[in-house]
C-alpha cells in the first residue's frame, strides 16, 4: 500500500510517497519548476489513479496536464484543454479546481466558470448554463481573483452538482448543469450593505459530508456553516471555534460528521489564533470543535493555510494533510491526533491531495 | 522565409527546436497563425484563446517590440527574424 501526496505550490508540483503506512515520506523534485500549481487531483476511477494538475505559468498561461504513472511522464493535448468559446470574448486565467467524478472530470476556473470533461480530463467544455446565469455580471472578485474553487458532484445523482465561488457564493444544479440557483440562505456577507443577499457571499471552501450527501460544511469569509438540506439553508457551526475566519474545510472520507478546519484570527489578521499552529476537528458535524496540534510547531506560527491546501486521504483511518504558505507540509496518519513533517522549505503551498493505492 | 527564435523554456513545445522557419509572412498574426497550425502547444503559450498576445510574452520583429510597432499587425518581411522572449515578470 502506497500513499501519494501531491503538493501544488507557487513554483512547482511535488509528490511525496510513503510505503510504511504514512510514517515516513519521500519527496520528489519539482515537476513544472517555476510554475504555479493551483489545482491537483487524483482520478481514482481508473486502475492506476490519474494525476491531473492545473498549472499556471505567469508567462505562458494556464493549462491542465495529466499523468498515469505518478508523475514519471505527463501528457497534454495539442489543443488547449480549456478554452472559452469565441463568443464569450474572455480567456481562461487560471484553473482553480479539478474534480474527477466517475466518467466526468469537472474543472473550475478564473474567471468564474465551470467545465466538464468526458475524456479523462484532456478536453473540457464550458458549462453554459452557469456561464450564462443572469447573476454572473454581479459576481465579484476577491483578492485572489474571481473563481469557482469548489465543485461537489452528488455521489448518487449525476444531475446534481454544487459549486462555490469567490465572490458569488454557492450555486447548485439538479438538472445536469442546464439551470442553476443560488443556495446561500443563512450565509452572511458582512462586507455588503445587505449582509444577507441572495448571492454575493465570499465562500472560501465547501466540503460534503461523507455519510449524508445533503449535508455540507462551508468556511466563509468570516463564518463557518453547515447545511443538512442540500443548501436550502445554512446554520452557523462556529460557536466553539476560536475564530470564524479561514480558508479550509475538509471532511472525513467515510465517517459522517467528522470535519477539519484551520481557523485564522480574522480578515484583517490572517494568522492562526494565538499564533499557534493548530488544526481543529469536529466529530459531531461542527457542534463542538477540538484542537489538534501534537507534532506541529510549538513556536509562534504565522503562516496561512490556503483553501485547497488541506485534504484527507481515502484510508479507513483517514490521513489528514495540510501545507502552509511558508512551504511546510504536515501529515497525520491518525485523523489529526498526531502530526509529522512531510516537507519544509517548499514554495508557498497552494493545494494538496492524497491517495492510498 | 521568416525565422522564429524560441526561448529555451518553450522548446519542448516546438519539438525541441530553437529556430522555426515559417512560410507565412506579411504580418505577425499570420506567423502566429501558422505556428498554431504546426506547433499548437507553442502558440497557445504565446496567445490566449481570444488571440491576444499573453501579457508577459514579448515578441520582437527584427529587434522591434511588436507592441510598439502594430501588435499582431506588425509587418513581417520575408527575411524577418522574430524573437520570442519572456518578459521580466514573476516573484
Amino acid at each position: 500500500m502506497t500513499a501519494t501526496l501531491a503538493i501544488g505550490t507557487r513554483k512547482g508540483l511535488f509528490l511525496a510517497s510513503s510505503d510504511d503506512d504514512r510514517r515516513s515520506w519521500r519527496l520528489s523534485s519539482a515537476h513544472f519548476p517555476g510554475t504555479a500549481v493551483y489545482a491537483v487531483a487524483f482520478d481514482t476511477s481508473r486502475p492506476v489513479p490519474r494525476l491531473l494538475a492545473g498549472i499556471d505559468s505567469s508567462h505562458f498561461g494556464p493549462t491542465v496536464t495529466v499523468s498515469d504513472d505518478y508523475g514519471a511522464t505527463w501528457q497534454e493535448p495539442d489543443h488547449a484543454p480549456l478554452a472559452f468559446p469565441t463568443d464569450t470574448g474572455v480567456a481562461v486565467e487560471r484553473v482553480w479546481q479539478i474534480t474527477p467524478a466517475g466518467p466526468v472530470v469537472w474543472a473550475g476556473t478564473q474567471p468564474s466558470a465551470l467545465w466538464r470533461s468526458t475524456d479523462g480530463g484532456l478536453t473540457y467544455e464550458l458549462v453554459r448554463g452557469l456561464w450564462d446565469h443572469p447573476h454572473r455580471p454581479d459576481w465579484g472578485a476577491g483578492f485572489g481573483g474571481q473563481a469557482i474553487h469548489t465543485i461537489l458532484p452528488h455521489p448518487d445523482d449525476a444531475r446534481k452538482v454544487l459549486v462555490a465561488m469567490s465572490t458569488g457564493g454557492v450555486y447548485r444544479t439538479s438538472d445536469g448543469g442546464e439551470t442553476w440557483a443560488p443556495a446561500n440562505r443563512g450565509i452572511k456577507a458582512y462586507f455588503l450593505p445587505d449582509p444577507w443577499p441572495e448571492f454575493g457571499q465570499c465562500v472560501h471552501k465547501v466540503a460534503r459530508d461523507a455519510a449524508d450527501p445533503d449535508s455540507y460544511y462551508a468556511q466563509n469569509h468570516h463564518g463557518v456553516y453547515r447545511t443538512t438540506d442540500g443548501g436550502d439553508s445554512w446554520q452557523s457551526i462556529a460557536a466553539t471555534l476560536p475564530a470564524d475566519f479561514g480558508f479550509t474545510m475538509v471532511t472525513h472520507p467515510a465517517r459522517g460528521g467528522t470535519i477539519w478546519s484551520f481557523p485564522l484570527v480574522s480578515d484583517g489578521r490572517r494568522e492562526p489564533v494565538d499564533l499557534r499552529c493548530r488544526v481543529f476537528r469536529s466529530t459531531d458535524a461542527g457542534d463542538t470543535w477540538q484542537p489538534q496540534h501534537q507534532g506541529l510547531p510549538d513556536d509562534p506560527y504565522y503562516p496561512v493555510v490556503l483553501r485547497d491546501a488541506m485534504c484527507t486521504d481515502n484510508a479507513t483511518t483517514a490521513g489528514v494533510y495540510f501545507g502552509s504558505r511558508a512551504g511546510e507540509v504536515y501529515a497525520s496518519r491518525d485523523e489529526g491526533e498526531t502530526w509529522s513533517t512531510v516537507a519544509a522549505h517548499l514554495p508557498d503551498v497552494l493545494c494538496v491531495r492524497a491517495v492510498i493505492s | 522565409m521568416p525565422v522564429v527564435l524560441v526561448p529555451g523554456a518553450l522548446r519542448a513545445e516546438a519539438g525541441g527546436e530553437g529556430r522555426l522557419i515559417v512560410g507565412a509572412d506579411g504580418s505577425l498574426r499570420a506567423v502566429l497563425d501558422e505556428i498554431g497550425q504546426r506547433w499548437p502547444r507553442l502558440e497557445r503559450r504565446l496567445r490566449d484563446e481570444t488571440g491576444v498576445l499573453r501579457r508577459y510574452v514579448n515578441v520582437y520583429v527584427d529587434g522591434e517590440d511588436c507592441r510598439r510597432s502594430g501588435g499582431l499587425d506588425t509587418p513581417v518581411p520575408a527575411a524577418a527574424e522574430i524573437q520570442v522572449l519572456p518578459s521580466v515578470a514573476g516573484g
